[in-house]
């Protein structure tokens, strides 16, 4: 049992990398991607609307197996699997924050731009001072839910060869002929998703100051 | 007479619609004027072009002398955006409904123009604010958020945060018709006190008693133009126009 759990915790390791990694370019490129959705140049927001349907309208397991072997078939190029997984997540995860984003954009009334505007703000400064913390506080709740869906999907990783958490589980499990590993695995994805929903929550109190 | 605003032959339309159809007046320091009519006349899209929120399709406006849209061959052509920016800062704007920044405090919403738009110090931003909260008869709710204030209470933090930037002329835009009828007092009572110091003001307003009172001069427009122009006493008193004349009939009740 004991090289198992720890064979389990390096893979869960893995996995954190994954989830972190995700986060933190997809989060700022989804800023950008709303961007592009709210251009008004007509084909700026329509190639970009395109990515974010095909991105939400296709399986993320496809999408990874896309990443990772569309560069092969088309120049005969291999390149490291975990790098894959990232890229195919990050693009994944930045369709789906930037659609977040634009509904906590839209849900600012009219007239908070207007006072600013009044007032002789820059469009950065309202942006910046103004909109974005309104828009944050909108958010947080659907940004969680995003969050939480991102620690399961990780498992999706195993699908072009990493070894993260699920996989190192399913392996044992074959091996010993038992699911023991699997409901252990599930613990532990069960853990991790009750710190991200903990840490959620903290934020969400932080940001109750007003409403 | 200064001439705080002068607007010449303003135009403004929504697609096919006319909204605003040959505007002329002016205002001059120390003035209140009111603007009446009826829903849709166009009163607030007229003060939405003076404050720059909406582009003008035709005519001239000029604040403080300074020249803000002009109109050539039909052309219309406004000044360079420092000259609006400085322009803009001449006009305060008090709206329906408030628009405070709801996750600031009071006193973040007066003094975050001050900060960073007139660039004064932190110190000097408060001490400002303060006197205005003060003014406002709201100097224990500095630090509350606006969600915690009652509607006329957030209107005349909304009075305060315009005022903070020292402006030439203060425009309202219907300040009372999103309170009840309780609160509308007090926010007409402001506006009675900043008449007396001798600011100048236009109000777009529903309240004909308090336009009667407080105003130098009323103009009542309906369907885009300006239908009569006068002191209150004629307009109110006596008005020429058979539409004045229909439409104060139905506030006598």
């Amino acid at each position: 049992m004991g090289p198992l759990l720890l064979q389990m915790l390096k893979a869960t390791g893995t996995s954190l990398q994954i989830f972190f990694l995700t986060l933190l370019f997809a989060l700022p490129l989804g800023m950008l991607v709303v961007r592009g959705r709210m251009a008004k140049n007509v084909v700026v927001s329509g190639l970009v609307n395109i990515y974010i349907m095909i991105m939400r309208g296709t399986p993320l397991i496809l999408q990874l197996i896309f990443v990772y072997f569309a560069p092969y078939y088309l120049f005969h190029a291999s390149y490291d699997r975990f790098t894959a997984v990232i890229i195919a997540f990050v693009i994944n995860y930045a369709a789906y924050f930037a659609e977040i984003y634009r509904g906590g954009i839209q849900s600012i009334p009219k007239g908070q731009y207007e006072a600013s505007s009044v007032l002789g703000f820059t469009k950065a400064h309202t942006f910046f001072r103004i909109i974005l913390p309104q828009v944050v506080k909108q958010i947080v709740p659907a940004l969680g839910n995003e969050v939480i869906t991102l620690v399961k999907d990780t498992a999706l990783a195993q699908t072009i060869g990493v070894a993260e958490l699920f996989r190192v589980a399913q392996n044992a499990s074959a091996r010993q002929f038992s699911t023991a590993p699997i409901f252990i695995a599930g613990l532990f994805y069960f853990v991790m998703n009750g710190l991200v929903s903990k840490s959620f929550d903290m934020i969400e109190h932080k940001l109750a100051y007003y409403n | 007479m200064d001439e705080i605003i002068t607007v010449r032959h303003v135009k403004k339309n929504f697609g096919e619609l006319g909204v605003l159809r040959d505007i002329s007046f002016s205002l001059h320091k120390g003035e209140v004027l009111s603007i009446i009519g009826p829903s849709g006349s166009g009163k607030s899209t007229l003060l939405r072009c003076i404050t720059q929120l909406e582009r003008v399709d035709g005519g001239e406006i000029d604040i403080c002398g300074k020249r803000m849209v002009w109109t050539t061959d039909g052309a219309v052509t406004y000044a360079d955006k420092e000259s609006l920016r400085h322009i803009r800062l001449q006009c305060g704007l008090v709206f329906q409904n408030f628009n405070l920044f709801p996750h600031m405090s009071v006193l973040g919403n007066i003094t975050e123009a001050q900060r960073f738009v007139l660039r004064k110090s932190k110190e000097e931003a408060r001490k400002t604010a303060m006197e205005l909260l003060g003014k406002m008869g709201l100097t224990d709710k500095a630090d509350a958020y606006p969600g915690q204030l009652s509607g006329g209470q957030q209107q005349r933090v909304s009075i305060a945060r315009a005022l903070a930037l020292n402006p030439q002329v203060l425009c309202f835009d219907e300040p009372t018709s999103a309170l009840d009828p309780e609160l509308t007092g007090e926010i007409l009572r402001v506006i009675k006190d900043l008449a007396k110091e001798k600011m100048t003001m236009v109000v777009v307003t529903h309240e004909m008693q308090f336009a009667r009172e407080v105003s130098d001069n009323v103009i009542f427009m309906d369907d885009g133009v300006i239908v009569e122009q006068g002191n209150p006493e004629e307009l109110f008193g006596d008005p020429k126009n058979q539409r004045t004349r229909k439409f104060l009939l139905r506030y006598e009740q």
